[in-house]
Parts: C-alpha cells; structure tokens; sequence
C-alpha cells in the first residue's frame, strides 16, 4: 500500500478506520457472546432431566483444546510480527499454524459434540443442552469464520499478494482471532469449570 | 526466538520493526504464552484439588480475567494502541458485564425471595 493510499484509511483521528471499525465490531460481538453467556448462566441448574454438566463435561479433553486455541494466538501474534518485518517465509509458516491448531480445535468439537449426542444430550434434551450448544456452536461458528479467513490470508502470502504493506490485514485478522480466543477463555471457566 | 533466528532475520533488526509498530516484541509474545499455559494449568489443577472447592468459582473467575486481560492488552495491542480502541471494546463488554449481572440477580434475585416467602 502506498503512503497515499494508506492515508485514505486514516479518520479525522488519525486512527485507521479499518482497525476502527473492526473494534467497534468486536464491541458488537462482545454483546453478542455476552447475551448467550447470560443465558446459559440464566438457565444453569435448571434442566429437570439429564444429562447434566457434570455428567457429561471432559474437562481433560477441553483443557487439551483450551491449550491448542492458546497456543493459536501465540503463532498468530509471531505471523504478524514476521509480516511487519518483511519475513515472509515465517509469515506464511505462522499463518499456517495458527489455522491448523484452529482446525484441530474444530475436530476436538466436532468429537466432543458427537460424544455427547451419543450418549443423549441434543440441543433439544433439556435446558443445558439448548444453551450449551448454542454458546458453544456459535463460537464454533466464529472459528470456523476466523481458519477460513487465516488460509485466504496464507494463499495470497502464498501467491505473493502479502506483504509488509499488508501487515494491517494480518493485524486486523489477529484481533478477530484474540477475540475468538477470549470468548473461549470464558467459556472454558464459565461452562466447562464452573459446573 | 529460535524459528524467527532461523528465518533469517535477527533480533535487532525485528525488536526495531515491532517497536516502529508500537506492539510487543516476539520475546514479550512468548513470555505472555507462558504465563497463559501456567494459568491454565492453575485453573485445571484448582478444579481437581478439593481443598480449593470452598473458593472454587472467585479463584476460576480472577484466573480467567487475568488470562483475558493479558490476550485483550498484549496480543490484541491495546496496551499500545489508541485509547479509543480500548473505549471500542471496553464500553460494550462492561455493558455485557452489568446485563449479565442484572439478569443473574432479577433470576436468582427472584429464586431466592420466592423461596423465603415459601412460595413455589
């Protein structure tokens, strides 16, 4: 991007009014996962028929996929220092990662959700069922969104359309990514270790 | 780091790039990855550990805000970044915060008079 053109996403702020509209989205998205939280907080304790949390909840499996969603961030924020720096080839390879341990953390729902409609909780079971799967789904949802937009993003490093003048794309990739962390990070308490 | 080392770049040249962007360097990036695999390490270990349960849901709450605290300032830079970004983000999450407070206390608020009035 040219100086020019960067200028043009400038705000009377100064701020880029890319980075501006995407936190203000973020803020939008925290309403969104704080609504669904409350309503499974709401509705906590009150199915009157099984299974419940506690009965049902793999605390080691999720803890597994906790670490996994962490360690993302981590390869996500070394991607765009190594875009910012003009290093490329670790550019791409930290892409990469932080899609695949976001992929992996996909497969570990997918089996989790399997597991438990096995053995007899379904979004139409009882309350936690319903608010559970709607929390989780949603936020199942959103990395799905964010492993999508990570690999369109290593494809085009890949092609050679990526580059230290795109750093803010990564940047702005990055802090859907956190967010996407930070919403697990309260569920992992609110849901799985609060029961 | 050993992987960006051996990408090519050195850490001078890197540290001057990041510092240029206002955000952390790749050294403060791992150190915050530690210290978040070690919370989440706490926060598994203190739910195992029956002598924790009687503080079980303040120690799982205040271990989950400083993880939060640390991804929202570190990896999502707004320790650095424009204030405003920060007023983007916080304004909406305190009004998340106060409706879900509100809620548990209209729901359980309400639990807990009917059950004293020995109402069903």
């Amino acid at each position: 991007m040219t100086h020019a053109a960067a200028a043009t996403h400038r705000t009377s702020m100064g701020l880029d009014s890319r980075k501006m509209a995407f936190w203000a989205f973020i803020g939008s998205e925290c309403l969104l996962f704080g609504s669904l939280i409350s309503t499974y907080l709401v509705y906590k304790g009150r199915s009157v028929v099984g299974p419940y949390p506690h009965e049902i909840l793999n605390i080691p499996f999720t803890s597994v996929s906790t670490f996994d969603l962490l360690m993302s961030s981590l390869m996500m924020v070394l991607a765009l220092a190594a875009v910012q720096r003009g290093d490329m080839k670790w550019g791409k390879i930290w892409l990469f990662s932080t899609a695949l341990l976001g992929l992996v953390f996909l497969g570990g729902q997918v089996i989790e959700f399997t597991e438990f409609v096995h053995k007899g909780l379904t979004i139409g079971t009882n309350l936690f069922g319903c608010t559970f799967f709607v929390l989780t789904g949603t936020h199942g949802a959103h990395v799905t969104v964010g492993v999508l937009w990570l690999l369109t993003l290593w494809v085009r490093a890949l092609q050679g359309k990526l580059g230290p003048a795109n750093a803010m794309t990564v940047e702005i990739t990055g802090l859907y990514w956190h967010f996407v962390d930070v919403v697990w990070i309260v569920i992992f308490t609110v849901v799985y270790l609060i029961q | 780091m050993s992987g960006d080392a051996r990408g090519g770049t050195t850490g001078t040249r890197a540290a001057g790039h990041e510092a240029a962007h206002g955000h952390p360097t790749v050294g403060v990036y791992l150190r915050i990855a530690a210290v978040l695999v070690v919370l989440t390490v706490l926060e598994v270990g203190v739910f195992y550990v029956p002598a924790f349960h009687p503080v079980l849901v303040p120690t799982l709450l205040v271990l989950s805000a400083v993880k939060f605290t640390l991804v929202v300032l570190f990896y999502m830079h707004l320790r650095s970044d424009s204030r405003f970004f920060s007023f983007l983000f916080g304004a909406p999450l305190m009004l998340a915060a106060v409706v879900l407070v509100a809620l548990l206390l209209l729901f359980f608020g309400a639990l807990t008079l009917r059950g004293a009035s020995g109402g069903g």
